[in-house]
């Protein structure tokens, strides 16, 4: 809990820093975000890589979790439906802006295509929230839900975003589950949103 | 994201062939390393006055949809998380 408390403490320390100083236009920050993410991946590839039963442990992991993107999928789509029941939007309209699984950066663009610019920008605050909620709350999801949970959670972002803490709160033979899932939920996103915006 | 899973697979490869020797201080730099990627996370959200601005008024809704969402998919992972336990039973495997 202390962990997540201090992340979410940088989360808006980084938030009042971008208010209040902007962003400097001779400073990439996607970049920058992006090498940190690179030298992240590389550490957390090391320390699955140097730990010697990484390998025994992924050749016991049971064939059943080949169906765990078909339940996030499902999942994700019947609870965001019935949560348009309380918004202004159709079931459609939800099921679409769930269907980016933290993919904000796709799902937003081809919202805002198809169904301008505010659902747009619901999309794209909608999947930076489940991003952040995987980030913070996985090892709470893993305790309550089990251990595929925070996988789940994380949706299209598990192969590379979200995977050091799914990491962290499922454990290291997670590791190989956690990037199919992400690989398999990512490639259905332009796919489903795209349906899902033409109904 | 090709790159970053490739920067993951050569991390793999490093730690493979080092996996005699012993390393240091790795896990704190992975924390080290979330709470930079958080803290720039959190400026390029601050920095977009037009997100800013929106945050209150379509921010609920996100929210809302955000939350069913995870929420129905964390329950169906945790159905098969149910049954498979339950089909692994006496093995006591994964």
């Amino acid at each position: 809990m202390k962990g997540s408390l201090i992340i979410v403490g940088f989360f808006l320390l980084g938030m009042g820093a971008g208010r209040w100083c902007g962003l400097p236009s001779d400073w990439p920050l996607a970049d920058v975000s992006f090498i940190t993410l690179c030298a992240l991946m590389a550490c957390v590839g090391f320390s699955v890589g140097h730990d010697p039963d990484t390998l025994a442990r992924f050749r016991a992991l049971n064939p059943g979790l080949a169906l765990l993107p078909l339940c996030t999928i499902v999942g994700t789509l019947a609870g965001c439906a019935a949560a348009s029941l309380l918004t202004p939007h159709s079931a459609a309209e939800g099921m679409a802006v769930g269907a980016g699984f933290g993919y904000y950066s796709l799902s937003s663009i081809l919202i805002t295509g198809s169904k301008g610019a505010a659902l747009g920008t619901v999309a794209l605050i909608s999947n930076i929230i489940r991003e952040i909620i995987t980030l913070l709350c996985a090892p709470l999801l893993a305790r309550w839900f089990g251990t595929l949970a925070p996988i789940a959670a994380g949706g299209a972002t598990t192969a590379d975003t979200t995977l050091p803490v799914i990491i962290r709160s499922s454990g290291n033979d997670m590791a190989v589950v956690s990037i199919y899932h992400g690989f398999v939920v990512d490639f259905s996103v332009p796919f489903l949103v795209t349906f899902l915006c033409s109904l | 994201m090709f790159i970053v899973i490739g920067f993951m697979l050569a991390g793999i490869a490093a730690g493979y062939l080092l996996r005699r020797c012993r390393v240091r201080g790795l896990s704190q730099a992975v924390t080290a390393l979330i709470w930079l990627l958080l803290f720039l996370l959190g400026w390029e959200v601050g920095s977009n006055r037009q997100l800013m601005a929106a945050l209150p008024r379509l921010g609920g809704e996100a929210l809302l949809l955000s939350t069913a969402g995870t929420l129905g998919s964390v329950l169906a992972a945790w159905a098969l998380w149910t049954v498979m336990r339950r089909k692994a039973g006496k093995g006591g495997g994964r």
